[in-house]
C-alpha cells in the first residue's frame, strides 16, 4: 500500500509547478503521542508532503520513465508548527531538471502564512540501479486519479493533461 | 570576465549550499570527497548550482568522467591505463592529475578532486 501524504492537487502544470493540500487531523495516529495534550505535525512529515508534491511533479515531467527518489533536503526552514485542523498548502516548482536528477523548491503554507520552505533534490533511478520495476501501472494511475491530477492538470501549453494509456 | 577570486567565492557558495559545510572548510586544497564529504549524488547537485551561478552548461561526464573510468579500453585491473590517462588529460586539462598518476586506481579518482580543480574547471568554461 502506498503512503498517502497529500490529499489532492489544486494546481498541476507539467514541468513547472504544482500546488497540493493536506488536511491535518487529530484522527491521524502519529499525532496522538507527538505530543500528548499538544499535538503538532512533525516538520519531518511536512518534508514528506513537500517531497510527494514535488516528486510527482518531477515524475510526470519525465514521463514516469525513472523512479524519482528524494536524495537531499537543503535549506529547510520552518516558521511555526502545523496543528490538527490546519490545511497545509504545498507549492513545488522545478528549478532544474536533467535525466539523472532534479532540483525543486517547495514551500508549505497555512492560511497563506509561510510555514516552511526547502530545496529538494531528487535522483532519477533507472531499472537496474536497485530498482527492479518502476511501478505497477494500475496502482500508480489509481493514486494519480485520487490526487485529481488529470482533473486539474495542464501541460506546458495550457491544455488538459491526458491520462496515460498504460 | 570574472577574476579567479570571484570564481572561487561563487564555487565556495555552491559547495557550502550543496554539501552543508562551513565557509572556512572550503579551501582551495580541500578535497571534494575526503575533506568536504561529497557523495556521488552531490556532484549532480553541484552541477546544478554551478550552472545557475555562472550561467554555464555542464554536459554529463565533463566534471566527472564516469564514462572513461568505467571503460574497459581505459581501465586495466582497476587502474586507469596509459590510454585512459591520455583521455583524462585531453578531456580535463583543468584537473591536476599529478597525484592521481602516482596511483591511478579508479576508486582514487573522486578522492583527488580538489576545490581548486572545480575553480579551474569553471575558469575553463567562463574564460576567466
Amino acid at each position: 500500500m502506498r503512503w498517502f501524504w497529500i490529499d489532492r492537487f489544486d494546481e498541476f502544470v507539467r514541468g513547472h509547478h504544482a500546488v497540493a493540500v493536506k488536511n491535518v487531523s487529530l484522527a491521524e495516529e502519529h499525532l496522538h503521542d507527538h505530543f500528548p495534550g499538544a499535538a503538532l505535525m512533525p516538520n519531518s512529515l511536512i518534508v514528506e508532503g513537500m517531497a510527494q508534491t514535488a516528486g510527482l511533479l518531477v515524475a510526470d515531467a519525465i514521463d514516469y520513465n525513472r523512479r524519482v527518489v528524494l536524495a537531499k533536503v537543503a535549506g529547510a526552514e520552518f516558521h511555526f508548527d502545523a496543528v490538527p485542523g490546519d490545511t497545509i498548502r504545498f507549492k513545488a516548482e522545478i528549478l532544474d531538471l536533467k535525466p539523472g536528477g532534479s532540483l525543486t523548491k517547495v514551500s508549505s503554507a497555512v492560511d497563506d502564512r509561510l510555514q516552511g520552505e526547502a530545496e529538494l533534490f531528487f535522483a532519477h533511478l533507472e531499472p537496474g540501479e536497485g530498482v527492479p520495476k518502476l511501478f505497477e501501472p494500475d496502482e500508480l494511475l489509481k493514486w494519480l486519479d485520487q490526487m485529481h491530477i488529470y482533473d486539474i492538470g495542464r501541460d506546458e501549453s495550457g491544455q488538459p493533461l491526458q491520462r496515460p494509456d498504460w | 570576465m570574472p577574476s579567479r577570486d570571484e570564481i572561487f567565492e561563487k564555487v565556495k557558495t555552491a559547495l557550502v549550499d550543496a554539501l552543508g559545510v562551513d565557509d572556512d572548510e572550503v579551501t582551495p586544497s580541500a578535497t571534494m570527497v575526503g575533506d568536504l564529504g561529497a557523495e556521488s549524488i552531490d556532484f549532480l547537485d553541484i552541477v546544478f548550482r554551478l550552472e545557475k551561478s555562472f550561467g554555464i552548461k555542464i554536459p554529463r561526464g565533463e566534471l566527472f568522467p564516469e564514462d572513461v573510468l568505467s571503460s574497459t579500453e581505459f581501465v586495466t585491473n582497476g587502474k586507469v591505463n596509459a590510454a585512459g590517462m591520455a583521455a583524462l588529460r585531453a578531456r580535463m586539462p583543468f584537473y591536476d592529475l599529478t597525484n592521481f598518476e602516482q596511483n591511478p586506481s579508479v576508486q582514487n579518482f573522486p578522492n583527488m578532486l580538489t576545490v581548486e580543480d572545480m575553480v579551474r574547471y569553471v575558469q575553463s568554461k567562463v574564460g576567466g
